[in-house]
């Protein structure tokens, strides 16, 4: 807020017009960083007050640091081994996703084919089906297969959820790029697998990091399937947030804010795949 | 290897994949929507329709994505050209535009809970400035367009971050020659926004388009804490039947019909956003 | 970064195939004591003392039906011993071994519950495990507003109305509150106080003049409830947070009020209609699957949660009472304190009314909640109608009674066959 002040605190100049663009923007940015801040500064507000401070009124909006509700979720047994097992699922989830969807979205982006719609449609129906319906059946099988309890069988289901957006994110980047750049190294001796790996993969590998890490995600997050299909390997969220909608409120955010932080440490850990996204245009 | 073939080898991983843990169990569950002990049936889907929640149900959860991803969009499209075009400090930016990718919605409704409720930030805020006297109950069951705007809040907060990724990645692979070119025939930032970077942003706008819909039309857990049973949506009622009832052939139904909805999107913005296979400089 | 990815991934994948040890834990599949402080204290105080270990894991409906549903289609699993309400006991009652066998020697178990955990069937199909009940509680600012004449204890519905109208005309704002929201316990108040109280059944005169009547005072009083109570599911948050002031629930759902502030709250028993003071308890129970992993360790498992120590344990972590006459400790918590006596007074009062909770229903038991549900929502929040409603929801519990088969059951006079609607 005190940018904005002194911003508006000099003088006009001559490049005033420019002055009061260049001003807009800041604003902007201003504008949104505090949209998406100020709503988690309250969580985390809430997470590190004590419990009347949570249920009393009006707030301050200033933390009194009572580390007691946070405490409660640390102490919680297993909840290392939750941590790890949520790890390592997402993981996998990021693996199998990629590892499957990318060469879908390439093909999808560059060849017409008989069936293409069909796939398609087939790809955008996981995505629209409601899971916690499939969880059924697929804990039927999986008990049947030994799939299930293993991160392995949990990270499959969490694969069925992230294969659209792992599609259909490397179709849209394999189609930014143009078809001649392929030709060209065709022309220049390449066959398609050498072109490929010299010309487009370095191309995309930013923006498949980028859908990497909405796998990853997902993964994190999803708490139906984790509860039905872990039992001696649960996950973080089937350890600690299904059961935090009967919880008094003060440990319903220290749960939520126990959720967030490893996800925010994680996106922080990877913003320079993140963040090479638009490296190309400025090479 | 034929280069007819080379396509349905890059998909049969996917199509394998899917086959297996998707369709297979996906058709035990459509299939139950239809069929009773005594055969194929259209009861379900008759119990579902005239079920006096079915109509609200399904009015609000197109409502709410035609409200939210809009909004979305448009929210998503200034912050991927801030950050294009942010010379200093953008990863700083970048990275606090993108923390809500690592929300769940259950941890959304929560935070925008805290805000709202009788006793929240908000009316702290407003008592405290002097604004009213008492707090006001902004989330109650008279006020249903509050509640409505309370989730397109918490949603717009909560799952635009991954449209504004999808974009910047799609912002990232234009050729900068484009623009220098729309420069140098003196078109305006705003031009060059709507003749260059809209049109060259078609796939990736498809792509965000799509899967933001469709998760929009799932929307449930942000709706249940914000809103309790006041604004019913249709994620809401599969649950309803399916765990409350025990009725699982209704709540095949309901899943039936998110999945008609989402087809239908899809199929839309298909069509008004056509790619075309590799673009061509 | 691919690099990265196949370090990782080769690390994953060894992990998954080495992590499939077998444990000899029994699996304790609940959907109670699932409040996170209440999961903890079920673990450390009560079920540390079970030899070989439990792992207790608390769920949500959704995650627990289908999980225990995937186990009983496939044959095998892991769940161990389930813990559950009556209600969703009785959907499976086909898949639980008969607990009959199981050595309760100096225990008293209430007959009463021994019956229901028999599901009409002769074999003792879950045992009861804990119990709970209904009760108002009231910030001690809101009884100076106590309508003239007014004995808290002995309350009747009138006066409660008498009683939230001048407090929202006094303070301002509507101060009674009622769990409503989605996760709210709503359906046990219309099936187990309001009509038993006003029609002197929950079923039979459903849609009675006198339930008419009932529903017309609901209606009143709805006008004087806080209007968030469509979003509350556990009365003790808007009681600490003053929201509101008086407020009816489950009692585990309003102990936190009185072990946080103990000096503000009181408990008191449900009002009184003309037909009397009905009520209606919780019983929940322990049942053990077919398909049980271990089926020893489970039947053992079954008798430690009967013993005398673990009951009182229980009641010290989730707020239930026991279910047999073990002897309560004298250091029972602030919320036990404050909510035992008024359960007494409303059990034991002169116009006391109990209704029993629905047996034969099997699997259609969320339906015939629904029902209650349903009239709820559309009279006092759609405003419609009060006798077209009662008609057409009358028609849809004939239909279930029908479909179930299920006799009357108390406060409803037995009958021959399926229980009539009038």
């Amino acid at each position: 807020m005190t940018a904005i002040t002194t911003e508006t605190d000099v003088p006009r100049t001559v490049e005033s017009a420019r002055s009061a663009g260049k001003f807009l923007f800041i604003a902007a940015i201003v504008l949104i960083c505090a949209w998406v801040l100020v709503p988690i500064y309250l969580l985390l507000v809430n997470t590190l007050s004590s419990p009347s401070e949570v249920s009393g009124f009006p707030k301050t909006g200033i933390p009194s640091f009572d580390f007691g509700s946070i405490q409660f979720f640390l102490s919680f047994a297993g909840v290392l081994k939750a941590l790890w097992n949520s790890l390592l699922v997402a993981v996998l989830t990021m693996i199998l996703s990629i590892g499957i969807g990318a060469p879908a979205g390439y093909a999808l982006s560059r060849f017409e084919f008989p069936g293409k719609e069909i796939f398609r449609m087939l790809v955008i129906m996981t995505r629209a089906f409601p899971l916690p319906l499939l969880a059924l059946p697929l804990a039927v099988f999986f008990i049947r297969t030994g799939l299930d309890d293993t991160a392995l069988g949990l990270a499959i289901v969490h694969t069925v959820l992230a294969i659209p957006f792992a599609v259909l994110i490397t179709f849209s980047l394999f189609s930014g790029i143009p078809i001649e750049l392929e030709e060209a190294a065709w022309t220049l001796g390449c066959n398609r697998l050498q072109a490929f790996r010299k010309v487009v993969l370095p191309l995309v590998l930013p923006g498949i990091a980028a859908s990497a890490v909405f796998a990853f995600t997902i993964s994190w997050n999803e708490v139906f399937a984790a509860a039905v299909l872990t039992i001696e390997n649960r996950t973080l969220p089937a350890f600690l947030v299904q059961s935090l909608n009967v919880s008094p409120l003060h440990l319903k955010f220290a749960g939520g804010a126990a959720m967030v932080i490893p996800a925010l440490i994680f996106i922080f850990a990877v913003r320079k795949y993140l963040f090479a996204m638009w490296g190309i245009a400025n090479r | 290897m034929s280069p007819k073939a080379l396509p349905y080898l890059l998909l049969l991983p996917a199509t394998v994949f899917l086959l297996v843990f998707f369709v297979y169990p996906f058709a035990q569950i459509a299939i139950l929507a239809f069929s009773s002990e005594s055969g194929p049936t259209l009861r379900h889907v008759q119990t579902m329709a005239s079920h006096w929640k079915f109509g609200s149900a399904l009015g609000w959860t197109v409502l709410l994505a035609a409200v939210v991803v809009p909004i979305q969009l448009a929210v998503a499209l200034s912050m991927a050209s801030i950050v294009t075009k942010l010379k200093s400090g953008r990863n700083t930016v970048l990275y606090i535009f993108s923390i809500p990718l690592g929300l769940s919605d259950l941890a959304a409704g929560i935070v925008w809970l805290a805000i709202f409720e009788q006793s929240g930030f908000l009316n702290s805020m407003l008592v405290g400035l002097g604004v009213v006297e008492r707090p006001i109950l902004f989330l109650s069951y008279q006020n249903v367009w509050v509640i409505f705007l309370a989730v397109v809040l918490a949603e717009v907060w909560r799952a635009t971050a991954i449209v504004m990724v999808i974009l910047v990645s799609g912002m990232g692979l234009i050729p900068k020659e484009y623009y220098e070119a729309a420069e140098v025939f003196g078109a305006s930032p705003w031009k060059r926004f709507l003749k260059v970077t809209l049109p060259m942003l078609r796939p990736s706008l498809q792509s965000a388009l799509i899967l933001r819909t469709l998760a929009a039309f799932e929307v449930f857990a942000v709706v249940v804490t914000l809103g309790g049973s006041t604004l019913p949506v249709l994620m809401g009622e599969t649950f309803q039947w399916q765990f409350a009832l025990q009725d699982r052939n209704v709540a095949s139904a309901y899943a039936l019909v998110i999945l008609g909805i989402s087809i239908a999107a899809t199929l839309f913005f298909l069509r008004v956003l056509r790619v075309p296979k590799g673009a061509t400089i | 970064m691919k690099k990265t990815f196949a370090v990782l991934g080769t690390a994953a994948i060894a992990l998954t195939l080495s992590a499939h040890a077998v444990s000899a834990q029994v699996l304790f599949w609940s959907t109670q004591a699932a409040p996170i402080e209440e999961t903890q204290k079920m673990r450390e105080q009560v079920l540390a003392g079970f030899e070989g270990g439990v792992d207790f894991q608390p769920q949500e409906v959704g995650p627990f039906i289908t999980r225990l549903e995937a186990e009983l289609q496939a044959g095998s699993g892991s769940i161990g011993i389930v813990g559950a309400l009556h209600g969703d006991l009785s959907t499976y009652a086909d898949n639980w071994v008969d607990l009959s066998g199981v050595d309760l020697a100096g225990i008293n178990v209430s007959p009463a519950f021994l019956e229901l955990g028999k599901l009409g069937t002769d074999e003792q199909l879950y045992l009861p495990w804990m119990q709970a009940n209904y009760v108002m509680a009231a910030n001690k600012q809101a009884l100076e507003y106590l309508p003239e004449g007014a004995d808290i204890n002995a309350l009747t519905y009138d006066q409660l109305v008498a009683w939230a109208k001048t407090l929202a005309e006094e303070t301002g704002s509507p101060k009674f509150g009622f769990p409503a929201g989605p996760q709210g316990l709503k359906h046990r108040f219309f099936q187990g106080f309001l009509l038993p109280s006003y029609a002197g059944s929950t079923v039979t005169k459903f849609a009675s003049a006198e339930a008419e009547a009932g529903w017309t005072m609901f209606k009143d009083l709805w006008q004087y409830t806080n209007p968030a109570s469509t979003n509350y599911a556990f009365m003790q948050e808007p009681l600490l947070t003053g929201d509101v002031w008086v407020a009816f629930d489950h009692i585990a759902r309003l102990a936190d009020a009185f072990n946080q502030q103990p000096e503000n709250f009181v408990a008191f028993p449900a009002p009184a209609g003309p037909m009397g003071r009905g009520f209606m308890p919780v019983l929940a129970g322990i049942a053990v699957p077919k398909g049980a992993p271990d089926m020893d360790a489970s039947l053992a498992l079954v008798k430690y949660m009967m013993q005398p120590e673990t009951q009182v344990a229980t009641l010290l972590a989730t707020s239930f009472y026991p279910v047999t006459d073990a002897p309560l400790p004298a250091d029972l918590p602030e919320s036990a304190r404050a909510i035992g006596p008024a359960i007494t007074a409303m059990t034991a009062a002169e116009d006391a009314l109990p209704a029993l909770l629905p047996v034969g229903l099997g699997d259609l038991g969320g339906q015939f909640n629904q029902v209650y549900t349903d009239t709820f929502e559309r009279i006092i929040l759609g405003g419609q109608p009060i006798p077209d409603v009662l008609e057409q929801q009358a028609a849809t519990l004939r239909d279930l009674m029908v479909q179930a088969n299920a006799p009357c059951w108390l406060p409803d006079a037995a009958s021959e066959g399926p229980c009539p609607v009038d």
